[in-house]
């Protein structure tokens, strides 16, 4: 149905196109060409766009509304008169019946079904004409007016460049929408968690255990402490991860930037970048299956007896390792934004190239390295996988690398995917720790910016 | 090849007095041809430089005058494609086999555009010291600062800014702090590419009073492209034309009787 319309309207906007630019063409043969104000594909665009565009809009609000018509019109038939009133029988009925009218299934197993597949093929069919009817009339208009409009001082150029910026700020605005979206709902959701729960409560609070088959008119607020998880969460992504990170990070920067042979560089930078296209499950697998018990191996040998085969230190390793990229790569770009005359300047005076970087490139790249580093920390706490897989779902208060210790986005998880109904506090607590996760990576995101910005100003 | 008296490349001098030939030459270059890649830049050009002159380099864009005054002080090392054949030595050593940062050390460099470091001023003083380690101690570090600013005629203009950042500085003071921060090191050959090139003519008034007050202590070489600077600030002119060194001798033989018709040419505007 959908794709019949569409087909419409590529081979109704085609058509439009060829005709427009055709008569452009006649018009430049007439009139010659300065008398022409755009070229002819202009014209031919302009006219395609307005088939194409009104048909794009019917398409979507036709797909959207044909399903609606067509149920209609089989409810209407005498057939469906026999259908139970009971809501889940006949939702099934109906749905057998449509898939007998489509042909997705060759039998059905309630008679009404059968009888009623008929109607439905009728209906399918009839809406079917009408859509494309209407889209015939649409296209036709939409090209019939413009087609008219065409004139050989006819400003087409102009039009087509203005709809194709409107197009560009509808993508545009997709984008930030949902990012409105989701922002909005988060907001709702957690304001509904602290009428159970209070803010205080659950910011303040060091016990975490909410219990998602407790009465939920009756929450326990001593079982919402979210401290712990906001102690997992900057320990393994803030302190463990960065701790492998940074240095790593801004190592492989320096030696890329300043001591790599050209030929080597267009091999290294890509592939460290691969680290930040790793899918994160990959790491988690690597991080549970080899890191952490590498790491319990190593503590007992160390005679450390209750070491866990789930750590904070084997999952923020293994998310140090996947943000190098993040660290390198900013720090790469602001330690090669530094002008050559600063490293001229340098040398010239008898530094050394390590001096050098140590003393005028570090310093006056410090800026982007730190906006780097809060990319990447951001990143770090909001990264899942490798903490669902190796950190382990403890809430421990603990210093204790060694210790399992959970995080916010692993609670986020595992209290939207337990049993607790949707509108339990422990499923709703899940979106007030997104939504606080949520402004914290905003706020580092937003810092990290503003450095970026004020750094770049200090060359130019 | 210790080369104490000039070679025939030299372009033979009228006015013998004029060169202090009984001197031994603080650097002197002997066939010294530089590539970039298979690109000849400089084309065997041999110069002696004496020191307590300034000798400057002139030429048409393009001809090889920063190519050769950044071999002096090796800074084409820093180009991977740049390699330099012949011999250059330094008080008759080789520079080829000293130890980089030395030379460096000893053979300044001051730069066309100024590019004073992100740091204070003070610290832009004391950048070479500190890696040279010629101070003993911070009474030693601030005498060494004040004595370059002072030298460098920018001491009464920053003295109750120290801390402020180098890069705050007008263009003028910025050139002069970037002499400074050569000088601090106390070296004995200060190379200049263009120093006044982004200046107005005030900093440049200014600059070329220094060049002329610090050429008691140093060999100085400036690149210039105009000749009314090497005649104002110059003791020497070395004249440079498609890589190679066409004339080089007393600043006023060489603009009032050049030998080569090419530095005729030039001189008299007729092309460059
Ligand atoms: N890094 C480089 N790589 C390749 N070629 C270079 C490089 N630097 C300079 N050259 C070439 O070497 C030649 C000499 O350049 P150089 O900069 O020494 O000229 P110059 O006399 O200083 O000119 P100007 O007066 O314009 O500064 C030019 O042809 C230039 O294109
Ligand atoms: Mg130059």
């Amino acid at each position: 149905m959908t794709v019949t319309l569409i087909l419409l309207a590529m081979g109704l906007g085609l058509a439009g196109w060829l005709a427009a630019r055709a008569r452009a063409v006649a018009f430049r043969s007439a009139h010659g060409v300065r008398a022409m104000k755009s070229l002819p594909q202009y014209h031919a665009w302009y006219v395609a766009l307005w088939i194409i565009i009104p048909l794009a809009i019917f398409i979507v609000i036709w797909s959207n509304l044909a399903p609606q018509l067509v149920l209609q019109s089989v409810l209407s038939s005498p057939a469906a008169a026999d259908l139970p009133q009971f809501d889940f029988q006949r939702r099934t009925i109906l749905n057998e019946a449509a898939a007998l009218a489509t042909g997705r299934s060759a039998t059905a197993y309630n008679a009404e079904a059968r009888a009623l597949a008929e109607p439905f093929r009728e209906a399918i069919s009839q809406t079917r004409m009408t859509g494309i009817a209407i889209a015939l009339i649409i296209g036709l208009a939409g090209g019939a007016w413009s087609f008219l409009r065409l004139r050989p001082d006819f400003s087409a150029r102009t039009r087509v460049e203005r709809t194709v910026m409107v197009i560009l700020l509808c993508a545009s605005l997709v984008a930030i929408l949902t990012t409105l979206g989701i922002l909005v709902s988060l907001t709702f959701e957690t304001i509904r968690f602290f009428g159970m729960v209070s803010p205080v409560d659950f910011l303040f609070g060091t016990h975490w255990g909410p219990d998602p088959m407790s009465d939920p008119a009756h929450a326990d607020p001593t079982r919402y402490g979210a401290i712990p998880l906001f102690w997992g969460t900057i320990f393994i992504g803030a302190i463990i991860a960065m701790i492998v990170a940074i240095p790593l990070g801004l190592m492989s920067a320096i030696y890329l930037t300043q001591y790599a042979a050209p030929r080597w560089r267009t091999w290294l930078k890509p592939m460290l970048e691969i680290l930040a296209g790793v899918p994160t499950v990959v790491y988690g697998y690597f991080a549970a299956l080899t890191v952490a018990p590498a790491i319990r191996d190593w503590a007992t040998a160390i005679g450390i007896s209750n070491a866990s085969s789930e750590s904070a230190l084997a999952a923020g390793v293994v998310m140090g390792v996947m943000i190098i990229p993040f660290v390198s790569s900013m720090a790469d770009d602001s330690i090669a934004a530094v002008p050559q005359a600063m490293r001229d300047g340098s040398l010239a005076m008898g530094a050394t190239t390590a001096e050098t970087i140590k003393r005028v490139l570090v310093p006056a790249a410090l800026p982007g390295i730190v906006a780097g580093v809060m990319l990447a920390i951001s990143r770090a706490i909001g990264e899942t996988m490798i903490v669902v897989m190796a950190a382990g779902a403890a809430a421990n208060l603990s210093a204790n690398p060694l210790e399992a210790m959970t995080t916010v986005t692993f609670q986020i998880v595992a209290m939207l995917t337990g049993e607790g109904s949707f509108d339990h506090p422990a499923t709703l607590s899940a979106f007030a720790l997104g939504f606080v996760l949520f402004l914290v990576t905003l706020a580092l995101n937003f810092i990290a910016l503003r450095v970026v910005k004020r750094f770049r100003e200090a060359y130019d | 090849m210790v080369s104490n008296q000039p070679t025939e490349t030299m372009v033979p001098v009228k006015e013998a007095s004029a060169l202090p030939s009984d001197l031994t030459p603080k650097m002197s270059a002997r066939d010294v041809s530089v590539f970039y890649g298979e690109k000849r830049a400089i084309d065997s050009v041999s110069i002696d430089i004496e020191t307590r002159y300034v000798t400057a380099f002139i030429g048409p864009s393009g001809c090889g005058k920063s190519t050769f005054l950044r071999a002096l002080n090796r800074m084409n090392d820093t180009i991977p494609s740049a390699r330099v054949t012949g011999e250059i030595r330094l008080d008759g050593v080789d520079i080829g086999t000293m130890d980089v940062v030395q030379l460096r050390a000893r053979v300044g460099m001051v730069f066309q555009k100024p590019n004073p470091f992100p740091k204070s001023i003070y610290e832009n003083i004391a950048y070479g010291p500190r890696i040279h380690g010629l101070a003993e101690n911070k009474a030693d570090l601030d005498e060494i600062v004040q004595r370059s600013l002072e030298r460098a005629g920018l001491w009464n203009e920053v003295k109750d800014r120290l801390i402020d950042s180098g890069t705050a500085l007008s263009g003028g003071q910025q050139q002069r702090l970037c002499i400074a921060r050569a000088i601090a090191v106390d070296p004995e050959v200060i190379l200049m590419d263009e120093p006044c090139s982004a200046l107005d003519p005030i900093a440049t008034a200014k600059i070329e009073e220094l060049i002329d007050e610090l050429r008691g202590r140093y060999a100085i070489i400036i690149v210039t492209h105009s000749m009314q600077q090497a005649a104002r600030v110059s003791q020497r002119t070395a004249f440079f034309h498609l890589g190679e060194m066409v004339e080089y001798g007393s600043t006023s033989d060489i603009f009032t009787n050049p030998v080569k018709e090419r530095t005729k040419d030039y001189i008299t505007g007729r092309y460059g």
